[in-house]
């Protein structure tokens, strides 16, 4: 059978999700067998390429950065999945929601909450500029698999990993469902 | 008392009279998802979870406050009321900030459980992400507004279990809010015995102890069951 191109991605997210990747041990010498990683923060690629097999997505869309990634990645990737509760609800990523647009936000941040030189960054290219509502990956672009958990446990991400791998339709048992 | 004869399920069941669909279900041994039903106090079908077909019926019942009748017919568990059970618990998610990963309530949530027992993997609906209030001006317990669901819980038990009558609704539709007394800060009311009732009864994390953390909620539900227990067999049972 051919080798699974497998990447991860990180947007709005902590990077927990990815810890909990790691966390996967010497199963990832296993993974190592069954799959190339082709694209993800733990490994030198600077683009996403095309035609992967399968993403894991960390974190939720919060700004025009994750926007055009999630694109990207939907746009070269057989199945995309919703990794994390970031990616799947917005969950701590989206708190900043009820306190309005990304000008309030801002103004809190960087403002409000300052100690020393308060202002918002406006130079160009700096930072990315935010979106004025935090979503889940959904929201924006077709998700194909949802793994919540806050971090989901690496059995869960094995789970998915080795049925996607072997070619067949990974469906979760409920109890691997629970956000949080 | 007379005996009533039904169907749930396709099991053939004898009941009494005064019991609900609910009650007799549970008695034979057929869970029918509750969310703001609490066993002691009466119920009031605010969250439809417990909505049932009943043959003959169009509408669906809500199992917890539809009295038996001779010869009814009930499905408890279709594809359609499946369907309707998981989206109640998606919009229920959606319209307040229900952020399970830094809830005291996690992993100790009846909403959460309901979510995993539907199968929900996530929420098709768009989030209102409300700006909604924490009060904790009570020096044992503080109310949530994020987390709550209006299932009333702390209403009923206040009341009836209670005696005292502090909490209750204002407002229309999303505007809806559990208040105590006369929509003052909890810890300024004149009725609170601080008895902790509603504490114990809330399912989610809106009601809370004071200096629990994340995941760290301790409610003990059999303090509320050894009164109603008491009161109404007069078995005082430790």
């Amino acid at each position: 059978m051919a080798r699974v191109k497998l990447a991860t991605a990180w947007l709005g997210g902590c990077s927990g999700c990815h810890m909990s990747f790691l966390d996967l041990d010497e199963w990832l010498l296993q993974l190592a067998v069954l799959a190339d990683i082709v694209y993800s923060p733990l490994i030198d690629a600077k683009e996403y390429p095309a035609n992967v097999d399968v993403v894991l997505v960390e974190g939720a869309v919060a700004n025009e950065e994750h926007l055009r990634m999630a694109h990207t990645i939907r746009q070269r990737t057989k199945f995309v999945v919703a990794f994390g509760d970031c990616a799947v609800t917005g969950n701590v990523t989206s708190l900043r929601n009820p306190l309005g647009g990304a000008e309030v936000v801002l103004l809190r941040s960087y403002v409000e909450l300052t100690d020393c030189r308060p202002g918002i960054p406006t130079a160009a290219g700096l930072l990315p500029v935010l979106l004025d509502r935090v979503t889940p990956l959904h929201h924006v672009v077709p998700v194909d698999y949802y793994l919540p958990g806050c971090p989901p446990p690496a059995a869960h991400i094995r789970f998915l990993l080795e049925a996607l791998a072997g070619g067949s339709e990974a469906d979760l048992p409920a109890e691997m469902l629970r956000f949080g | 008392m007379s005996v009533k004869t039904l169907t749930i399920d396709g099991v053939l069941v004898s009941a009494r009279a005064d019991e609900t669909v609910l009650q007799v279900g549970r008695h034979h041994g057929i869970d029918i998802p509750t969310l703001c039903q609490l066993d002691g106090v009466h119920s009031v079908g605010a969250c439809r979870l417990c909505l049932v077909e009943v043959a003959g019926s169009a509408k669906l019942q809500a199992a917890c406050i539809s009295p038996v009748s001779e010869g009814m017919v009930i499905q408890t568990d279709t594809p359609r009321l499946r369907e309707y059970r998981r989206t109640i618990v998606e919009l229920l998610f959606s319209e307040r900030n229900h952020i399970c990963a830094v809830c005291v309530a996690n992993r100790n949530c009846e909403l959460q459980d309901l979510a995993v027992r539907f199968g929900m993997d996530h929420v098709r609906f768009d989030y209102l992400s409300p700006q909604v209030e924490v009060d904790a001006s009570h020096e044992r317990f503080g109310i949530d507004h994020n987390r709550c669901i209006l299932c009333t819980r702390c209403v009923r038990v206040c009341d009836e279990l209670e005696g005292v009558h502090t909490w209750d609704l204002s407002g229309r539709g999303v505007h809806v809010r559990v208040i105590t007394d006369l929509n003052q800060p909890w810890g300024e009311s004149e009725t609170c015995t601080s008895c902790g009732k509603c504490f114990h009864a809330c399912p989610t994390g809106a009601i809370f102890q004071q200096g629990s953390t994340i995941a760290e909620i301790d409610r003990d539900r059999s303090r509320l069951q050894f009164i109603v227990t008491a009161r109404e067999k007069k078995q005082w049972l430790v």
